[in-house]
């Protein structure tokens, strides 16, 4: 099975994607020609035509108003935002037109289309590029919110949510693009949205996290005395959230440490913890811990670093929780 | 070295039935017929019964806000009459309900909507138009888009018309649906029902721009002005602008001057910033009368037949709002029914659970929450 990096991973999927249905277009701020600034679209535009995978105008609202547009006419599409940080020119677009518009409608008018915007710090970027929104699409009815860690998981979960009939944000943490490679079967295969994933099986502790962080918590595990067994828990979806997996991993281990990018206050961290009290009060040997993003702006790259959720910081997380 | 002019432009004004009824018959060539302007008559006739009766229905507590179309009836009618019904789509704001009821909206969906329930806006089978949108300016983006998508597959016949007011131009949203619709060249016409006011701020102090149709040229678009309380002008513009489209020509903007006699809304009251004189000027230039001092003047309308539109127009409102009150109440869990394709399992809860508990939470949840036993708190 050939192993591929996380863009390849999204990139074959998008090809076949695009090849199996003809309903499906790619559109975005230099998606076309250049293959998106992170070539995740490299070579798209070439192989199914300029109709097809557009370079648009640079106006967010504008990509996501004209694919709400085309998926009420029955075509498929797949905007990109280029950054997480340029998705709030596009949020009202987004969540008050393609998230009302099937309630709103009764079922009689849809959107089935699948915004992909790479998200997170960690690659020394400019400003507005390093940011975690992914709470803010939870809180937003209407709307699934998708953040793979991994290119298996990637290429499955983006069909899935090409397909799905509503509308999907698909978060890609870019500084997994290229970090490391895995066997992705280049067959037709889709990972079922709304399920987490248990990437390390234990019975002291659970760890809750998505995205880049996935690694990091790996790395601090690593850390860790041999005699401590984490559960780690890659969320895969931020909504609908897998709170089954969590409670049944909770309900064994008794202590839970959930660890995100996004700041501290409000962030999923925040839900998935008052999901835990709901459902494992009574096994519950510890507070639950978050560790987090601060509540700060995210700062430009030389302190970046100092704010992300790095191995250390996770680590002591646990060590605390495993203390209480 | 001297500078030199690199573009010149000028708005042109269209006005074909003047507000006397008096019909410049060379411009009016191919055109309206006559037969077609007893229909538009009725058209605007019928909504303006409709537009009366939904402001009592507001003001004795039997529905929630709504905003009048009096006055711009003309702008919907001519328009909607231009269009191709059932394969055209209509992406409209929310003052031009008889463009609507032309392409097969039933009539009591609009009061259905107004009073609350979004059922008004549950799209029958075969017709293409997008819900009304309140928000400001949002919804031309979506007809760019679906525009956009007949260009894609190649549909030689369908274009797409979208409705916004004055004010919605100085959004964002407007200018970056202009610029995607012209960029890619999409089957679209802008219609602006220019009504002078956004709620309280006129025209002059929404823009600079002398006209609206001006702004189309910064994008590269055919654009015109119309006397919007003419019929004829505004079919004729639109007309021109939809084989425009369907020939591959891209968008048109069109601007309708108009007025709106009423209130923004029937929450709100227009005497607080408008001077009566202007409103009394405009009254004068009304549609209706001009469109029926014309059909008069040629013989096609006389006192007997506007007795038999009244008694019409009376009877199919009434209709309506017997339809929309008879609607059957909806339940509770409606709101969770249509969020998604398939309802995820802590909605099915909520759903589920919205009687029984206050935060609807899992049921199993109480029995957790009493008296649990030592051997249950281990």
């Amino acid at each position: 099975m050939p192993e591929l990096t996380l863009v390849q991973a999204i990139n074959q999927a998008l090809d076949q994607e695009m090849t199996r249905d003809e309903r499906m277009v790619i559109l975005g701020e230099d998606v076309g020609l250049n293959g998106g600034v992170f070539r995740v679209t490299e070579g798209l535009c070439e192989k199914h035509g300029t109709d097809r995978v557009v370079d648009t105008p640079l106006d967010e609202s504008g990509i996501m108003g004209t694919s709400i547009g085309l998926a009420i006419a029955g075509m498929r599409p797949v905007p990109e935002i280029q950054f997480d940080g340029f998705l709030g020119p596009a949020y009202d677009q987004f969540v008050n037109h393609a998230g009302r518009m099937r309630t709103r409608t009764r079922g009689s008018i849809t959107v089935p289309l699948t915004v992909r915007v790479p998200v997170g710090g960690g690659i020394h970027a400019p400003e507005c590029h390093s940011d975690s929104p992914e709470a803010i699409y939870t809180h937003s009815a209407g709307i699934k919110v998708v953040m793979p860690s991994t290119p298996y998981d990637a290429k499955g979960l983006l069909l899935a949510s090409i397909r799905d009939p509503d509308p999907v944000i698909f978060f890609e943490p870019k500084r997994v693009y290229r970090s490391f490679k895995e066997e992705v079967p280049e067959g037709d295969y889709t990972v079922e949205i709304g399920t987490a994933k248990v990437v390390a099986e234990g019975d002291d502790i659970t760890v809750v996290t998505w995205g880049a962080p996935v690694f990091q918590c790996l790395k601090a595990m690593d850390e860790l005395p041999e005699d401590v067994s984490v559960e780690l828990i890659d969320l895969r979806t931020c909504w609908p959230i897998d709170v089954d997996t969590i409670a049944e991993s909770v309900t064994k281990t008794g202590r839970c440490v959930i660890v995100h990018e996004a700041p501290l206050t409000a962030g999923l961290g925040a839900e998935i913890s008052s999901l835990i009290q709901e459902r494992c009060f009574l096994h519950l040997q510890a507070p639950v811990q978050r560790v987090a993003g601060f509540d700060t702006i995210m700062p430009y790259y030389k302190l970046e670093m100092e704010y992300l959720p790095e191995a250390p910081r996770i680590q002591k997380g646990i060590e605390e929780c495993l203390a209480y | 070295m001297p500078t030199r002019t690199v573009y010149e432009a000028k708005i042109e004004h269209l006005q074909i039935l003047d507000e006397e009824g008096n019909l410049d018959k060379k411009l009016a060539k191919g055109t309206l017929t006559d037969a077609q302007v007893v229909h538009l008559y009725e058209q605007m006739r019928i909504c303006r019964e409709l537009d009366e009766i939904a402001f009592k229905l507001q003001r004795s507590g039997r529905m929630g806000t709504y905003p009048q179309n009096k006055g711009q009836e003309a702008n919907a009618v001519g328009s909607a009459l231009a269009m191709k019904k059932g394969t055209d789509w209509l992406v409209s704001a929310y003052r031009e309900n008889a463009a609507l009821f032309m392409h097969g909206l039933p009539m009591h969906y609009v009061l259905v909507y107004w009073m609350g329930d979004e059922r008004g806006s549950k799209m029958p089978e075969g017709v293409n138009i997008t819900p009304l949108s309140v928000p400001i300016g949002t919804h031309m983006l979506h007809a760019a888009g679906i525009a956009w998508a007949a260009k894609i597959r190649k549909e030689k016949d369908k274009a797409v018309i979208t409705y916004f007011g004055d004010g919605a131009t100085s959004e964002g949203d407007f200018h970056g649906a202009m610029n995607f619709a012209s960029t890619l060249q999409v089957p679209l016409v802008f219609y602006c029902q220019n009504n002078q006011w956004a709620i309280s701020v006129p025209r002059e102090r929404q823009m600079r721009s002398e006209t609206v149709a001006q702004k189309a040229l910064a994008y590269g678009m055919p654009t015109i002005r119309v006397d919007g309380n003419d019929i004829f002008a505004v079919y004729k513009a639109t007309k021109d602008a939809r084989a425009r489209a369907i020939k591959g020509g891209g968008p048109t903007f069109i601007e309708g001057l108009t007025y709106r006699l009423g209130d923004h809304t029937t929450a709100d009251d227009a005497r607080r910033y408008r001077d009566p004189k202007e409103v009394e000027a405009w009254v004068q230039k009304d549609p209706l009368i001009r469109t029926r001092l014309y059909l008069e003047s040629v013989g096609k309308w006389d006192d007997k037949k506007q007795k038999t539109l009244e008694a019409r127009a009376e009877k199919i409102t009434a209709e309506v709002v017997r339809a929309a009150e008879g609607i059957e109440p909806p339940v509770a869990s409606d709101m969770f029914d249509s969020m998604y394709a398939e309802l995820p399992a802590s909605l099915v809860t909520q759903r589920n659970t919205m009687r029984t508990s206050s935060i609807g939470q899992n049921p199993e949840q109480a029995g957790l929450r009493a008296n649990p036993t030592a051997a249950e708190r281990v």
